[in-house]
């Protein structure tokens, strides 16, 4: 008997595939050239879920530099926007200088905590829906798919000589994927300057040469990543999948094959009996459509990112003959060998791993949100001068430097009153005002202005090495205050 | 030679280069594509190169400043440079202008300027002044500290400007002139002599006994310009000596060491070696190094 006659036999509308699990470790050597994977459509809620997730992040992406924010005069009005040349990063109402790095490494925590917390509860559901790699390949294969047709005619088109069919069929996969590429690499570009004048200057040949060394070099790894290496960027390059071994374990949701209810697999023709074997009819389904090349029914591994296709194709068949869903489904590793025992799977969602994760994220969101609601628009910085340390007047008395400096994050100019509180007898003299004028220090809008002051401590006031004082900035108007404490040296020993 | 000449090796097929060591022979495995291909590229990038940049040397009359092709981009990294200087200097012009003519207290008040000055004063002293000044202007031994309210010349704007154009003790006949004697090498004084005027000087300002010798030699060696008083002569540059402040050091050694000698401090003129614009930015910063006097001189010819 043949394949074709075995298929034939097979429950109607079920198509037998002798897909391969090309990209499988255990058929995989190690020096093996790539081999061309061909993914095949599948339908179904989680096709139809990261169709939704892939609109929503492309969206995202390539308009997010569209939207404006009101910030005032003179400010910019983009609504997202990583300003180097003016030293700035806004986001929305939110205004970050160069100091305030920290934010962003507070965020890129709890990127990573979120990261950890949601494998160990659902496993790689960033690489399976949200990973930038899953979201282009995803759409490049759907233009892979426009010119070329579903996997077996692309398979076919591949193993066919060259034609004018085949030709043209290429060349237009392939200039679309560059047009993709060209935009997601343009779209990076304007984050970082006016989205509006950057998308002009860019098509009229007038941005920065940097622009156009960006846009090439992301539209290249795009056009790379997405169109040729796809899969082995997943597993050759991407250090997550070594990673999340350690951040998953046997409660985790992953996707997974029942072998308890699949084993021992075998064909089926229609109408014989169900017993004694298991639900796989082995028809290669879950194969045919897996991006990555592998055998769900291997188990979980490396390769997979855990996009759920398999769980589409699979739960089309089984209702196509008449067993229920979820043979590949969402499950835990220790409830399938639960339900091989017999037993009823139990979900632990509270568990050690997930509690510590959750705290901590919940930790670092919540120093985040002080630090966010208690960020001062002024900021005051005194460094005394150290070369000379001190300076000693002719009549005795002994002179001190200071550099005073004074962010003012405000959108507008402000007069701040500094304060010396310390030994009453510093005479205090700011350059630039009068030995008995109010030490006044006016900063322009979103300025940092640096001001030189002496304080000069009369010979009959030395006592000992050091004294301690407290500069203080007020703003008279919103009350606002920084401070921070210096010294002052006097040489005596 | 035809290839069944050559020895294949039995695993891989490859042919031998014919070279062998000790019974290991070297397989003539061919240079991997990628690599082959980078090469190719970098042999096609280098005639490009040639084509637009300075590339072939020896070739007299190629270019204006050397003997070198210069490329159809012309580039030339040293006229780079010389623009690249243009433009700092044209980005600092306004500022200079500002400051020509700017009295001390019309710096002080115009915050732009004053940072300007700052920046611009800090930058030339440090090229120039700090090698005998220090660095933070302390001064060393024998070279003034200039942060304090000493001055030798005087301290106003226009003194300190005066000092930096012309010297001290230079050949500019504008310059700052006075010689001390140096009272132990010519033999005006015996050495117990300098050793009575140096502890007369020292008790002025109260590091010494009073000695009644020293007194009257220095009334008749010394007080013509240093004053009776020992409170110096800016007019001849004659330090005030009751102050706490010593030039040459407060040790009775260093003291005695300054009479015998006779010192003979210079510093050059500025004139001529700096650009008038960044001797005003210098006097400005010495200046509001904290010690600048009577803030209302202008510098002459302005």
């Amino acid at each position: 008997m043949t394949d074709t006659q075995k298929n034939s036999m097979a429950a109607p509308g079920i198509a037998q595939h002798d897909a391969e699990a090309v990209n499988a470790s255990q058929t995989r050597e190690l020096y093996q050239a790539r081999q061309q994977i061909y993914p095949k459509l599948a339908h179904g809620k989680f096709r139809a879920l990261k169709w939704f997730v892939m609109a929503v992040t492309l969206g995202i992406y390539y308009l997010l530099p569209f939207v404006r924010w009101d910030r005032g005069e003179g400010a910019p009005d983009q609504a997202v926007l990583v300003d180097f040349a003016g030293r700035r990063f806004y986001f929305f109402f939110i205004e970050i200088w160069p100091q305030e790095v920290y934010y962003i490494t507070g965020l890129l925590i709890l990127a990573a905590l979120a990261l950890f917390l949601a494998t160990a509860l659902f496993g790689r559901v960033w690489c399976g829906y949200a990973c930038p790699q899953t979201v282009w390949t995803d759409l490049f294969i759907v233009v892979e798919r426009f010119f070329e047709g579903d996997r077996n005619a692309r398979m076919k088109l591949d193993k066919a000589k060259w034609s004018f069919n085949k030709a043209w069929r290429k060349i237009g996969k392939h200039a679309v994927w560059l047009l993709i590429a060209l935009a997601t690499g343009g779209a990076w570009i304007l984050y970082f300057h006016d989205a509006f004048d950057v998308v002009q200057n860019f098509l009229t040949g007038q941005a920065a040469l940097s622009s156009y060394l960006f846009a090439g070099v992301l539209t290249f790894t795009t056009y790379t990543l997405a169109g040729t290496m796809r899969e082995q960027v997943c597993t050759y390059m991407c250090p997550w999948p070594r990673i999340q071994a350690a951040m998953t374990d046997r409660e985790a949701l992953n996707v997974t094959y029942r072998y308890d209810r699949g084993e021992p697999r075998g064909r089926h023709k229609k109408g014989e009996s169900w017993d004694d074997r298991g639900d796989c009819i082995d028809c290669k389904q879950c194969v045919a459509v897996c991006p990555m090349g592998i055998d769900i029914r291997d188990g979980s591994q490396l390769e997979c990112i855990q996009c759920a296709l398999c769980i589409d194709a699979c739960d089309d068949i089984m209702s196509k003959i008449d067993r229920p869903t979820g043979l590949i489904t969402y499950e835990t590793d220790d409830n399938i060998d639960r339900m091989a025992a017999g037993d009823k799977p139990r979900y632990r969602f509270f568990r050690v791993r997930t509690m510590v994760y959750a705290v901590a994220f919940a930790l670092v969101a919540l120093v985040m949100l002080t630090a966010l609601i208690n960020r001062t628009e002024l900021e005051l910085n005194a460094q005394r001068d150290r070369n000379p340390n001190f300076v000693v007047l002719s009549d005795g008395s002994v002179r001190n430097g200071y550099n005073i400096k004074v962010v003012n994050k405000a959108g507008e100019e402000r007069v701040f009153q500094l304060i010396i509180e310390g030994d009453p007898q510093l005479r205090p003299r700011l350059l630039g005002a009068s030995e008995d004028a109010p030490l006044s220090l006016m900063v322009g809008p979103d300025e940092t202005q640096d001001f030189l002051l002496y304080l000069t401590l009369p010979a009959d006031a030395i006592d000992g090495p050091r004294e301690e004082l407290m500069f203080r900035v007020v703003d008279p108007a919103s009350g606002e205050t920084a401070s921070t404490r210096s010294v002052f040296v006097t040489g005596a020993e | 030679m035809s290839d069944n000449k050559l020895e294949h090796d039995d695993h891989t097929g490859t042919a031998t280069t014919g070279h062998e060591w000790d019974g290991i022979k070297e397989l003539d495995t061919p240079l991997p594509r990628w690599w082959l291909w980078i090469f190719y590229a970098t042999i096609f990038w280098s005639v490009i190169y040639m084509i637009f940049m300075p590339a072939i040397p020896g070739l007299p009359g190629m270019s204006a400043e050397g003997d070198h092709t210069r490329g159809l981009r012309n580039h030339s990294e040293r006229a780079n440079v010389a623009a690249a200087i243009e433009a700092l200097e044209a980005s600092r012009a306004s500022g200079f202008e500002a400051l020509r003519g700017a009295s001390i207290e019309e710096i002080e008040n115009d915050p732009q300027l004053l940072q300007f000055v700052r920046a611009a004063g800090e930058s030339a002293f440090g090229d120039n002044c700090a090698t005998c000044h220090g660095a933070g202007a302390q001064g060393f031994v024998g070279y003034p500290n200039l942060n304090d309210d000493v001055w030798l010349w005087g301290g106003t704007y226009q003194d300190i400007h005066d000092t930096l154009m012309y010297g001290i003790r230079t050949e500019h006949p504008d310059t700052r002139m006075s010689i001390m004697p140096a009272f132990g090498r010519d033999e005006l004084l015996s050495n117990s002599q300098i050793q009575a005027v140096s502890d007369h000087v020292l008790s002025l300002s109260g590091l010494a006994e009073a000695n009644s010798e020293g007194a009257e030699i220095y009334a008749i060696q010394c007080a013509s310009c240093h004053m009776d008083d020992g409170r110096g002569d800016r007019m001849q540059g004659a330090p005030n000596l009751t102050d706490g402040e010593w030039l040459y050091g407060s040790e009775r050694d260093q003291v005695i060491n300054i009479i015998y000698r006779g010192p003979y401090g210079v510093m050059p003129g500025w004139e001529g070696r700096l650009d008038d614009a960044t001797i005003d930015a210098l006097a400005a910063y010495v200046f509001l190094l904290g010690g600048g006097e009577d803030a209302t001189a202008r510098p002459t010819g302005q």
